[in-house]
C-alpha cells in the first residue's frame, strides 16, 4: 500500500472511534507542523500524553533549586527550558532577576571544567529528563568520581517513560494504542514495550519524526486496533534497536536506582524515577522527598488533565487567554516541548 | 548563519530533542561534532562512533549513530519546527 492509499484509508476510516496517544513533544510538534490531524477521519483522535520531562517536574523541585541558587558561593546550572517553570512562588527566571545565581548550560562538560577551576564554589546541576538524558548525568558522575571533584552536586528529577505509560494504561482504558517516543526509545530499545503491550493489550509503535513516519505509525496502530492486536512495532529501526543503547543503560544502572516519583499534575507513580544509588549519595543535592508537599496547580490550570491526555489545551479556560508562552501559568505552556506550548504555537498554523 | 546558530543553541538546550551532527574528531570519550559548520565538544562515551559518522546529540552527549540520510532528514525537520517557534 502506498502513502496515498494509506492517507485515503485514514481519512475515510468510519469504524469505532480510535484514540491514539503520542508521548513525545517532538511528535506532537511534528503532527501539527505537517497538518497530520487534518488528514485523519474524525473517528481517529490523537491525544498528547506526558512527553515533556520539564512539565512534570514538581514545583517543590523548583523551590529547592532556587534555595540552592540563593546560597552564598553556590551556582545552579540548568538547561534553558527549566527557567520559566513555576515553583510554589516563583520560577528560576524570576529568582535570577532577584539575584539568585542561576546559569544556563549547553553541556555538562562545561560545568565540570568550571568546578575544577573554582574549587571554592559549589555547582548544583538541575538534572531533569527522561531516559534520553539520564546517561548524560551518569557520565558527569563518572568524571566527578575519576577527577575527585567534590564541589558538584546533582539535584535530580529524572523520570522513566515506561512506568508512566503503564500508569496511563492502568487508569485510562480509552487510549487504544501508543506512538512510542523516538529518542527515549533509542536508549530504552523496542523490547521494553513488550511487557506493557502484553499486560494491557495495547499496541505500541515506535516512530521517527518525519510526517511519513508518523502517518505510517498511525496506520499501523489503526490496523492493529481494529484487528484487536497489540504488537510492538519498530518503524524507526535505523535509530532504535531492540535492546536499545546497552552502554547507556549500563551507565544509568551504575549510578542510579529506580524509585517512586511525583509527576506534576499526576501524582506519585511507582518506580517511575531514578535516584542516586546509596554509594553516590554524596553527590546528591537533596533530591529525595521533593514530591510530597502541596503540589496544586495555579488557579484554574488544567495541566494535570492535559498531561494525561484527558483534555486538549483549548478546553482549559486559561489557554491563550491568560496563559501564554510569554506569561505561562501552567507547566505545559512553559516548555516548547509541552503540550500547551505546542498547541499555542501550532494551532494557528493548522487552523 | 545566524539562523543556524539560533537553531543549534535553542535545540541543544531543550531536553527531549536530539540534533544530528558529523563527527570530525573523537577519542571514544570526547569528540568534536560539526553541526552545519558549528563545531561543539560532545561526550562520545555511550556510542561506538568514528570520524565521518553522523551522531544524534542530546544534552551534550551523542546517543546514537545514524545514517547520513537520516541525519539530513532530522536536521531538516528541526529547521522547520524551529522556524515556527521563531514566528511566535
Amino acid at each position: 500500500m502506498n502513502l496515498e492509499k494509506i492517507i485515503k484509508f485514514l481519512s475515510t476510516y468510519d469504524g469505532e472511534e480510535i484514540r491514539i496517544m503520542e508521548v513525545c513533544g517532538t511528535h506532537t510538534a511534528s503532527v501539527f507542523r505537517n497538518g497530520i490531524r487534518s488528514l485523519l477521519s474524525p473517528k481517529i483522535r490523537l491525544i498528547s500524553g506526558p512527553g515533556c520531562p520539564v512539565c512534570v517536574t514538581p514545583s517543590a523541585y523548583i523551590d529547592k533549586a532556587i534555595e540552592w541558587a540563593l546560597k552564598p558561593d553556590c551556582v545552579l546550572v540548568t538547561f534553558g527550558d527549566m527557567m520559566k517553570v513555576p515553583g510554589t512562588t516563583k520560577s528560576l527566571n524570576e529568582a535570577k532577576a532577584d539575584g539568585a545565581n542561576v546559569k544556563l548550560m549547553y553541556s555538562p562538560q562545561e560545568v565540570i571544567n568550571a568546578a575544577s577551576e573554582n574549587p571554592g564554589k559549589t555547582y548544583i546541576i538541575a538534572s531533569v529528563g527522561f531516559e534520553t538524558t539520564a546517561p548524560t548525568y551518569a557520565l558527569i558522575l563518572e568524571q566527578l568520581e575519576e577527577k575527585k571533584i567534590n564541589n558538584v552536586k546533582l539535584l535530580t528529577a529524572l523520570r522513566r517513560v515506561p512506568p508512566a505509560l503503564e500508569y496511563i494504561c492502568e487508569t485510562d482504558d480509552t487510549i487504544n494504542g501508543f506512538i512510542a517516543p523516538g529518542h527515549a526509545s533509542a536508549i530504552l530499545g523496542s523490547n521494553i514495550y513488550h511487557k506493557v503491550a502484553e499486560k494491557y493489550r495495547r499496541p505500541f509503535v515506535i516512530a521517527g519524526f518525519e510526517a511519513e513516519h508518523i502517518v505510517l505509525a498511525i496506520f499501523d496502530l489503526v490496523k492493529q486496533i481494529t484487528k484487536q492486536k497489540h504488537q510492538v512495532r519498530n518503524l524507526y529501526p535505523s535509530v532504535v534497536k531492540p535492546e536499545g543503547n546497552v552502554i547507556a543503560k549500563s551507565y544509568i544502572d551504575k549510578y542510579f536506582e529506580i524509585c517512586s516519583a511525583y509527576w506534576r499534575g499526576i501524582g506519585v507513580i511507582p518506580d517511575s524515577g531514578f535516584s542516586l544509588r546509596q554509594a553516590y549519595k554524596c553527590y546528591d543535592a537533596g533530591s529525595d522527598l521533593l514530591h510530597s508537599e502541596n503540589e496544586g496547580m495555579l488557579g484554574k490550570c488544567r495541566c494535570g488533565e492535559v498531561i494525561l491526555g484527558k483534555i486538549n489545551p483549548p478546553e482549559c479556560s486559561m489557554f491563550r487567554k491568560v496563559c501564554t508562552p510569554q506569561n505561562a501559568k501552567g507547566p505545559c505552556m512553559v516548555s516548547p516541548e509541552g503540550t500547551c506550548g505546542i498547541w499555542y504555537r501550532f494551532t494557528k498554523v493548522e487552523d | 548563519m545566524l539562523f543556524i546558530l539560533n537553531l543549534l543553541f535553542s535545540v541543544v538546550k531543550k531536553m527531549c530533542v536530539a540534533l544530528p551532527g558529523l563527527v570530525i574528531e573523537t577519542d571514544g570519550i570526547v569528540g568534536k561534532v560539526d553541526f552545519q559548520g558549528n563545531i561543539l565538544n560532545v561526550n562520545m562515551a555511550i556510542v561506538d562512533a568514528k570520524v565521518g559518522d553522523y551522531v544524534l546529540v542530546h544534552a551534550g552527549c551523542a546517543i546514537e549513530v545514524v545514517s547520513k540520510t537520516r541525519a539530513e532528514e532530522i536536521a531538516q525537520l528541526f529547521a522547520e519546527l524551529e522556524s515556527v517557534y521563531n514566528e511566535s
